[in-house]
C-alpha cells in the first residue's frame, strides 16, 4: 500500500468511525430514557404552617452531610418582625438550624433587638431552599458545566468536576449556595435527589412537624402540590430575574425577597 | 475545649474568615471573591494597557513613542502569565483550573477565558518574535564567536530554539518581520480589548448583582486598563531609566547584555533626554485615556441615580455612606483628580508624571476593588451589609491566598518575570533599524 493511499483509507476510516459514535452519543438510551416528560420536581413552602422549628435545617445538614457547625446552610429559616412604625426586622442565626427561641432579632454586627411586643404589627417564618430554576442563572455561569440541571428539573453540582470559582454563588439571586466546608466545592440543595428519585420524600419535607414544606410533581394534575399551584394563589421568589423559579409560596408578601 | 476550638476553626467556611455582616444577610452570603478577584481585571488590566501602548507606536505610527513602545510590549509579556495567577490563587480546586480549557461550557463568560487568553499570548509571543527575530540571529552569531560561560551557553541554546530555525536576514525577511508585527499589533488591539473587555462582562452579566449589572461595564473596564497600563509603563520605563543612568557612570550596564553595551554608545545625557521625552510624551496619552474613563464611571453612577431602580436604595447607601472614602475620596479624589491635576499643570517633569502615575495606579486599583468587594458589600435581600476585613496576617493558606500575603506576591510575580525575559528579550535594546 502506498503511502497516499494509506492516508487516503485512514481519513474514510477514521471519519467513517466518528459519524458513527457520534449518532451513539445522539441516541444515548440513558438519556432517552431519563427524558420523562412526565416528571417535573417542584416544591411548595405554605409559610403560614411555618413556625420556625428548624428542624429542616437540622434534618438537611444531617441527611446531606453539611457539617451542623458550619455556618452555611442547604436551606433555612427567615423571621420576619414588622413595626408599627413600619420597621421591617429580618434574622436567620445560623439559619436557624437550633429554631426560634428567643424574642431578640440578631442583627449581626449591629447586635440584638428586642422589639417590644405591643409594637409588633405582624410577624412570620419564612424557610428558603434553592427554587430549581426553570431557567437558572447558576447553570448558565459555571464555567465547566459542573453545575446542571436533570431532565425532572433539579438543578445539581457535580463536586469531581467543580473548579471551585464560585461564580454560580455571584450568579444566583437568591443566595442558596455556598462552598462546601469540607469538599471545597460549591454546593447546594439536591432536593435530596438521592431520596426522591427512589420514591423518597425530602428531609426537610419528612422532618416538617406542620406540613409546611411539600414536594410535588408538577406535570401531575392530580398531584396535591400541583393541585395547590393550579388552585390557589401562590408566588416565586425574585421572579424579575428571570430563572422561573419551581418553589411556590402561599402566604408571600413584598417584604420577602 | 481546644479540640473543639480546633474544629471550629477547622469548619470555617471560604469567605467567613473575613466577611464582617450587619444587619439581615442571608446565611450563605459572604465575601467569596475577594482580593484576588480584585487583582485580576488590575492585571488583566495592566496587560491590554501595555499591549495598547506599545501598539500606538507599531500600529498608529507614533514616531515618538518608539523607545516606550518596545518596553511596554516586553512587560505586557511578563505581566500576561499574572494576569492568569489571581485566578488560580482564587480557586478552591486551583489543579481542576484546566477544565476551563478542556470542557468549556460557553453558555459562561468564563468559559471563553482559555480562548479569548491562549488567543491574546500567541499574539504577544509573536510579535515579540518578530519584533526581536533579528536580534535573536545576531545573537545567535556573536555567542557563537564567543568564548561562552555557562550562561552564555543557555542563551545560545534558548535562542537557537526560539529562532526556530528562521536565520535569513536578507532586506526582504525582515521587510516582512515589519508588515508582520504590524499586522499582529493591528489584531492584538481588539483582541486586548476583548480580553479585558471580556473581564468586564464576567461582572457586568451577573444579573443577581445590582452593582456590576450593567452594559456599560465592559467598556468603563477597557479604559481603565488603559489608562493603568499606560502608567504602569510609564513609571517602569522611568524606573528602569534611572536606575541605567545611575549605573552607566559606573561602568555597568543595566537591563542590556554586557554585549551589547558597546554597540550602542551610550551616555548619560542621552538617556536623560530619551526618559524625558518618552515618559512625558505618554503622559500625554495617559491624560486622553483618563477623561474617557472618568467620564463613562461618573455616567454610570448618575444614571443610577437618575433612573433609581428598585435597588438604588442600597446602592446609595454603600456608594455615599459605606464606601464613601473608597470611592469618592481615595479613587476619584486621590486616584483621578489629583494626578489629571498634576498631568496638566505645564512644565511636566519625568518626576511628576511618575507621581501622577502611581497615583493613578492607586486609583484604578480602588477602582476594581470598589466594583469586585462593593458589589458584595450589601445582601441580596438588600437589607443588610458585608465588610471585607483583608486578612494581613495569614493564620493558614486561605487567609494568605486572599489577603496581604497574596496580594503582594502577585504584584511582584510580574518583575520576577520581566527580570528573566529581559535576559532573553532586552526591552531596552536600541537597534538602528527605522521599524520596530
Amino acid at each position: 500500500m502506498k503511502r497516499r493511499e494509506f492516508m487516503k483509507s485512514a481519513a474514510v476510516f477514521v471519519s467513517g468511525v466518528a459519524v458513527s459514535i457520534s449518532a451513539l452519543e445522539l441516541l444515548d438510551p440513558q438519556e432517552v430514557l431519563a427524558k420523562n416528560p412526565d416528571l417535573r420536581w417542584g416544591f411548595l413552602v405554605d409559610t403560614y404552617k411555618c413556625v420556625g422549628c428548624g428542624m429542616c435545617v437540622k434534618a438537611c445538614k444531617i441527611e446531606n452531610d453539611i457539617p451542623l457547625e458550619a455556618n452555611v446552610t442547604r436551606t433555612w429559616v427567615e423571621r420576619y418582625v414588622m413595626t408599627k412604625q413600619g420597621e421591617v426586622l429580618k434574622d436567620s442565626p445560623d439559619g436557624a438550624q437550633h429554631g426560634y427561641t428567643s424574642k431578640l432579632i440578631d442583627q449581626n454586627a449591629s447586635g440584638m433587638k428586642k422589639v417590644a411586643d405591643e409594637d409588633i404589627t405582624q410577624a412570620f417564618f419564612v424557610p428558603k431552599l434553592c427554587n430549581h430554576c426553570e431557567l437558572a442563572a447558576c447553570v448558565q455561569v459555571c464555567p465547566v458545566g459542573a453545575t446542571y440541571s436533570t431532565a425532572d428539573g433539579v438543578v445539581l453540582v457535580d463536586r469531581k468536576w467543580c473548579i471551585g470559582c464560585g461564580y454560580c454563588i455571584m450568579g444566583c439571586p437568591y443566595g442558596v449556595r455556598f462552598f462546601h466546608p469540607v469538599e471545597h466545592t460549591a454546593d447546594k440543595c439536591t432536593l435530596c435527589y438521592h431520596r426522591i428519585s427512589k420514591g423518597g420524600d425530602t428531609a426537610c419535607a419528612q422532618a416538617c412537624p406542620f406540613g409546611a414544606r411539600k414536594l410535588g410533581n408538577l406535570r401531575d394534575p392530580n398531584d396535591p402540590v400541583a393541585k395547590i399551584i393550579l388552585t390557589q394563589r401562590v408566588g416565586v421568589l425574585r421572579p424579575e430575574y428571570g430563572t422561573k423559579p419551581q418553589c411556590y409560596y402561599i402566604g408571600l408578601n413584598e417584604e420577602v425577597r | 475545649m481546644v479540640e473543639q476550638a480546633a474544629q471550629a476553626a477547622q469548619m470555617l467556611v471560604h469567605g467567613e474568615a473575613w466577611t464582617i455582616k450587619d444587619l439581615f444577610v442571608l446565611p450563605n452570603e459572604y465575601v467569596y471573591w475577594s482580593i484576588q478577584i480584585v487583582l485580576y481585571p488590575y492585571m488583566t488590566g495592566l496587560v491590554a494597557g501595555a499591549f495598547v501602548l506599545s501598539s500606538l507606536y507599531h500600529v498608529f505610527g507614533v514616531e515618538k513613542l518608539k523607545e516606550i513602545a518596545r518596553f511596554a510590549l516586553v512587560f505586557s509579556f511578563a505581566l500576561l502569565p499574572v494576569a492568569m495567577l489571581p485566578l488560580l490563587l482564587h480557586l478552591q480546586q486551583p489543579l481542576r483550573g484546566i477544565h476551563v480549557m478542556v470542557t468549556p461550557h460557553f453558555t459562561s463568560a468564563i468559559s471563553a477565558f482559555g480562548i479569548v487568553f491562549m488567543t491574546y499570548a500567541v499574539i504577544v509571543a509573536s510579535e515579540i518574535w518578530f519584533v526581536y527575530r533579528k536580534f535573536i540571529i545576531e545573537s545567535i552569531h556573536r555567542l557563537e564567536n564567543k568564548q561562552r560561560t555557562g550562561i552564555d551557553g543557555l542563551l545560545l541554546l534558548i535562542y537557537r530554539i526560539i529562532s526556530l530555525g528562521a536565520t535569513d536576514l536578507s532586506p526582504a525577511a525582515i521587510r516582512a518581520d515589519h508588515k508582520a508585527t504590524k499586522i499582529l499589533a493591528g489584531i492584538g488591539i481588539p483582541v486586548a480589548c476583548f480580553l479585558h473587555g471580556y473581564a468586564g462582562f464576567i461582572f457586568g452579566s451577573v444579573k443577581a448583582n445590582a452593582l456590576w449589572m450593567t452594559p456599560l461595564m465592559p467598556v468603563i473596564f477597557i479604559m481603565s486598563a488603559v489608562v493603568s497600563g499606560i502608567a504602569l509603563c510609564l513609571i517602569c520605563y522611568a524606573i528602569f531609566m534611572w536606575l541605567r543612568r545611575w549605573a552607566l557612570p559606573r561602568g555597568k550596564n543595566f537591563f542590556l547584555p554586557d554585549q551589547l553595551a558597546g554597540t550602542m554608545n551610550l551616555n548619560e545625557s542621552d538617556l536623560r533626554e530619551m526618559q524625558e521625552h518618552e515618559t512625558t510624551l505618554t503622559a500625554k496619552y495617559l491624560r486622553i485615556f483618563m477623561i474617557l474613563a472618568i467620564t463613562l464611571e461618573l455616567l454610570d453612577i448618575i444614571f443610577r441615580g437618575y433612573t433609581a431602580v428598585k435597588s438604588w436604595d442600597i446602592l446609595r447607601q454603600v456608594i455615599y455612606e459605606h464606601d464613601f472614602v473608597k470611592i469618592f475620596v481615595l479613587q476619584y479624589g486621590i486616584g483621578n483628580a489629583l494626578p489629571f491635576i498634576l498631568l496638566l499643570l505645564p512644565g511636566l517633569t519625568t518626576r511628576r508624571a511618575c507621581v501622577a502615575s502611581v497615583l493613578v495606579l492607586f486609583g484604578v486599583f480602588m477602582m476594581r476593588w470598589n466594583v469586585v468587594i462593593g458589589g458584595q458589600a450589601f445582601s441580596l435581600t438588600f437589607d443588610g451589609f458585608m465588610e471585607y476585613a483583608l486578612p494581613i496576617i495569614p493564620h493558614d493558606i486561605e487567609t494568605f491566598k486572599e489577603g496581604l500575603g497574596g496580594m503582594l506576591l502577585v504584584f511582584s510575580a510580574p518583575f520576577v518575570i520581566f527580570y528573566f525575559l529581559n535576559m532573553i528579550f532586552p526591552a531596552f535594546y536600541n537597534s538602528d533599524d527605522e521599524a520596530h
